[in-house]
């Protein structure tokens, strides 16, 4: 599997990702500058963290309008993976992939830490080689982490199984205690906590290895189907 | 139009304008006779802040020559940008600590801010990548609302700029004291990772060589910011804010991107951060150092704002710039590099023969002196030191507190905020980004992975400047000896320091005496641990409106490699049932100790004292037991003493203890006798670990019970449910900075 790490100037988790799923994972990985980018080699992008365009305007905005992002709808359109991590959920936000928008954290300050997260979802791409209901542990490090949406938004999220994952002691004031959700299409996942960071027992905790082995898993699947 | 008057060379001599910018009668003259004539207003202006404390080291320049600068690992000492400290396999640390203390006291969100961004242009501009940040913070009591204020706003600072530039801000320290009420101190440490081949120099070789800027515009923030960091705070310090530079993170992570990609590049001479003083500092020092001169037009350099006269240019501390030689002819190709990242690279100069520096403007010379003159040829003053009177009472005083209920002052000693918790201040930095992180801010000292390599680099900064206002060599030697003795317990072994030196004015002979004792015996102990100076920063003038000058504060920044990471080691305590040890036993030593400081509100007598014979073998005992795979992990006994030392290292995993002590309990318990560990360990290495280390005393076994118990010869002293120590720990710093005061 090959995978694209979009990378955005002001984007800072783009190596971590990198090293994540090709050192880790250990599965084909480039770094592809968003001005430079053709989509149609890989067969998953990672949005990474970071603040593209330094959050000027609002943490996500600029960087959703810019070069790459029209390649990055016709692969979502595809039905081809797609995970946004913090900076990299916040322009799936602006980009109007996925429902919501990001607010301040609730006590104005940035946090990092690690964060106990409920899996909600195990039935998507991103998620199969968790337990429902699961019990994990990942790190959070954003200042607008805070996840809005209305109640009805919220209903048709439940709904349709869209949140991924939910924080057990809500850090930020996120809606719904929500971290992460993924499309309708279930083939987008945003999140506010860094799976990329939580790969490695050395650095304490990989817990969210298991994102880019599901991601893998389905891809195979996939694969195993179509040959 | 020009927002400053610029007086004529007649008027700046008989109205004595040179006097407002720091220049002295002495310091003039010399000026008049290196050019022969009275400076302009822009020379006078250059002289002014390359002769500033801030970037001339006049007053500490023949101190800083006591510290040993050589061993076997340093590539690069002091004079570039960064020290340079080998750790195998073709790769280097580079690293330094830098001051941003008078910036902080006026406007403390940007003066950190800058602080950090400066910092890593220092390092990166060597050619490395900035893989952590570290700070060492000082602030005067947290009950004052102004204090609260500087807290907040240096945290958020610091905060601001590190994490959206995507370095990890690893560790550091915080301490408290009345001493700095009126001036905060906040120094910066960046450490980058190199491979040898990659280091860079700030040169400027090659006549005819192309002299180019990168980076931000040039606008009217940070003029004479090296001035104003070479002078009292005083009551109209607010009205320096102007001083302040502006700093715009998101700048700075493009200019490292394309920094990084350009030292690669062939065309690329040398290369230096504008730091203080700005294009100043940066190009004739990289001249100076050549030993060639240099030639800019400043209508080229890039500007942000209209009517910048030659003075407002090469004054300002605009933030995120970079200057660059270039070999000739191959101006477009660095440009391109910096294009991708859209930024701007022009060239505004040339390096000439002549030694001289030259600005030329709107097609006139508007400057024209030796750059020697101005870089290696400042002037250098050995300052008049006098011992102060309190120094030989404070030896002959033992002072001894007076403790009825231990287990209350336990309590209290955990919510003084010097100890306490630092949560509240690291939760707001990512720690994390670049995953390398594998010992997190709150063990003795931050530790990071090599990637591809099984390596790691253990990083930590120290300074206890009440130690060091007791007895300033003592306390000097207990600085680098406690910095080392926190790589020790990491598991790594110490390589190399960088210091910073806040003082107040090196004019009052009392500081100045302070300086000499405090460099006299960080030079001792860097000699016997083995740990040259490889960079440095000093700050002087640090002295509160109405003339208290701070307590002298030497900060140690010190790197250890870990030579595999299985050594790495933290200082919690891991499972019940295991063993605990101390290492060194405790003097009735508590002159300058956290107890004396909440009993007495101030401190005296006589600073805990040092052997660094026992100090180092002890940390090659601890060490050595540590690679063996013996220890579970070592805690520096510091401030509180070993009870608080205790209780730290129970807390992660909210352990009890049943520990036993003998002799006197209050100097057992809160002592802050030096060179001492607390060790845990598995109970089958107890033959092995007292072998290894024969100062190691057994003290007792962690608990499940969740107690912390001591008794003394039958009876408790304490036994108090750790949850509560932690929580009396871990909620100090938030309820200070939340109460309105």
């Amino acid at each position: 599997m090959k995978f694209a790490v979009i990378v955005f100037p002001g984007s800072n988790c783009d190596e971590d990702m990198y090293h994540a799923v090709s050192e880790v994972l250990q599965e084909e990985a480039e770094m592809v500058w968003f001005e430079e980018a053709d989509l149609d080699e890989y067969d998953g992008v990672l949005l990474p963290g970071g603040f593209s365009y330094g959050d000027y305007l609002r943490s996500g905005a600029v960087a959703s309008v810019s070069k790459v992002i029209a390649q990055v709808r016709e692969f979502i359109a595809a039905g081809k993976p797609v995970l946004g991590v913090c900076n990299g959920f916040q322009v799936l936000l602006e980009m109007g992939e996925l429902p919501g928008a990001m607010l301040r954290n609730r006590d104005l300050k940035f946090i990092c830490r690690e964060e106990s997260l409920t899996v909600e979802q195990t039935d998507t791409m991103f998620t199969s080689s968790y337990e429902e209901k699961e019990t994990i542990s990942l790190p959070v490090a954003h200042g607008e982490g805070n996840y809005y949406c209305d109640a009805a938004v919220l209903e048709k999220l439940k709904e349709n199984r869209q949140i991924a994952f939910t924080y057990k002691n809500n850090p930020n004031g996120s809606t719904g205690n929500i971290a992460g959700i993924t499309n309708e299409a279930g083939n987008v996942l945003g999140m506010m906590p860094h799976p990329e960071r939580a790969v490695e027992e050395l650095l304490g905790n990989d817990d969210g290895l298991r994102i880019f082995e599901s991601i893998l898993t389905h891809w195979r699947d996939v694969h195993a189907v179509n040959n | 139009m020009p927002l400053t008057t610029e007086w004529t060379p007649e008027i700046i001599e008989t109205e004595q304008v040179y006097k407002e910018m720091g220049v002295t009668d002495g310091e003039f003259a010399y000026i008049k006779r290196v050019l022969g004539r009275a400076p302009n207003y822009t020379e006078l202006g250059l002289f002014s802040v390359m002769w500033s404390e801030h970037c001339s080291y006049k007053h500490s320049k023949t101190l800083l020559k006591q510290f040993p600068t050589e061993g076997k690992h340093v590539l690069q000492g002091p004079g570039e940008g960064a020290g340079v400290v080998d750790i195998g396999d073709g790769q280097a640390v580079v690293f330094k600590i830098e001051s941003h203390n008078h910036p902080s006291a006026v406007e403390p969100y940007q003066g950190a801010a800058t602080g950090v961004g400066g910092i890593l242009r220092d390092v990166f501009s060597m050619g490395a990548k900035p893989i952590a940040l570290l700070n060492s913070l000082r602030f005067g009591s947290l009950e004052r609302s102004r204090v609260k204020y500087l807290f907040r706003e240096v945290v958020h600072g610091i905060s601001g700029y590190g994490n959206c530039v995507g370095v990890p801000t690893v560790g550091g320290e915080v301490q408290f004291d009345d001493a700095y009420n009126g001036n905060p101190l906040v120094n910066a440490m960046c450490v980058g990772l190199i491979n040898h081949e990659d280091v860079q120099q700030g040169i400027a070789k090659g006549t005819g060589n192309s002299v180019m800027y990168a980076g931000a515009k040039t606008g009217r923030d940070g003029i004479h910011g090296a001035t104003f960091a070479s002078e009292e705070l005083s009551e109209d310090s607010e009205s320096k804010r102007p001083s302040v530079q502006v700093g715009d993170p998101f700048m700075e992570k493009l200019l490292i991107e394309a920094c990084l990609e350009v030292i690669h590049h062939e065309a690329l001479v040398g290369i230096q951060d504008m730091g203080a003083a700005g294009l100043t500092s940066s190009a004739s020092e990289m001249a100076s150092k050549a030993g060639t001169g240099l030639r800019m037009n400043l209508d080229f350099v890039p500007q942000r704002e209209t009517g910048m006269t030659p003075y407002e240019m090469m004054l300002s501390e605009s933030q995120e710039r970079m200057l660059l030689v270039v070999e000739q002819g191959r101006e477009e190709e660095i440009a391109k590099v910096f294009e991708k990242y859209g930024l701007e690279a022009v060239t505004v100069g040339e390096v000439t023969e002549d030694k001289r520096f030259v600005l030329e403007h709107k097609g006139g010379t508007v400057a024209d002196v030796p750059v020697d003159s101005l870089a290696e040829d400042a002037p250098v003053y050995q300052p008049e030191a006098r011992e102060p009177g309190y120094y030989e009472e404070f030896r002959k005083t033992d002072y001894v507190p007076g403790v009825r209920n231990p287990r209350n002052v336990l309590r209290a000693l955990l919510k003084q905020p010097t100890i306490a918790s630092k949560e509240w201040v690291y939760d707001q930095y990512d720690t994390m980004v670049q995953t390398n992180t594998v010992v997190k801010p709150g063990s003795d000292a931050a530790v990071l992975r090599i990637k591809g390599t099984d390596k790691a680099v253990a990083m930590t900064t120290d300074g206890n400047s009440r130690y060091i206002y007791l007895d300033p060599e003592t306390g000097g030697k207990i600085a680098v000896a406690e910095a080392a003795r926190n790589i020790i317990a990491s598991g790594g072994e110490p390589l190399a320091i960088t210091d910073g030196l806040n003082f107040g004015s090196p004019e009052n002979p009392e500081v100045y005496w302070q300086m000499q004792g405090a460099v006299r015996g960080m030079s001792g102990a860097c000699s016997v641990l083995g740990t040259p100076v490889i960079s440095g920063n000093v700050s002087l003038y640090n002295e509160a409106a109405g003339g208290q000058a701070i307590y002298p504060t030497p900060v140690v920044g010190m790197v250890g490699l870990v030579k595999e990471t299985s050594h790495i080691t933290t200082s919690d305590v891991k499972n019940a049932e295991d063993l605990l040890y101390v290492v060194g036993g405790a003097e009735r030593e508590f002159g300058g100790s956290e107890l004396q400081g909440m009993l007495e509100g101030k401190h005296f007598g006589r600073a805990p004292r040092i052997d660094l014979e026992t100090e180092q073998r002890r940390q090659q005992q601890v060490l050595e037991a540590i690679r063996k795979g013996a220890v579970s992990s070592a805690h520096d006994i510091s401030e509180g003493g070993l009870a608080v030392a205790l209780a730290e290292s129970l807390f992660a995993e909210e352990l009890g203890c049943e520990v036993e002590i003998e002799g006197e309990t209050v100097t057992e318990l809160f002592a802050e006798t030096q060179s001492r560990f607390l060790i845990s360990i598995k109970r089958e290495k107890q033959n092995e670990i007292e072998e290894l280390i024969p100062d190691a005393r057994f003290l007792g076994k962690a608990a499940a019970h969740g107690r912390f118990h001591i008794i003394k010869n039958g009876a408790t002293i304490i036994d108090e449910p750790i949850q509560t120590l932690k929580a009396d720990w871990k909620g100090a710093i938030p309820c200070l900075v939340k109460s309105e005061g």
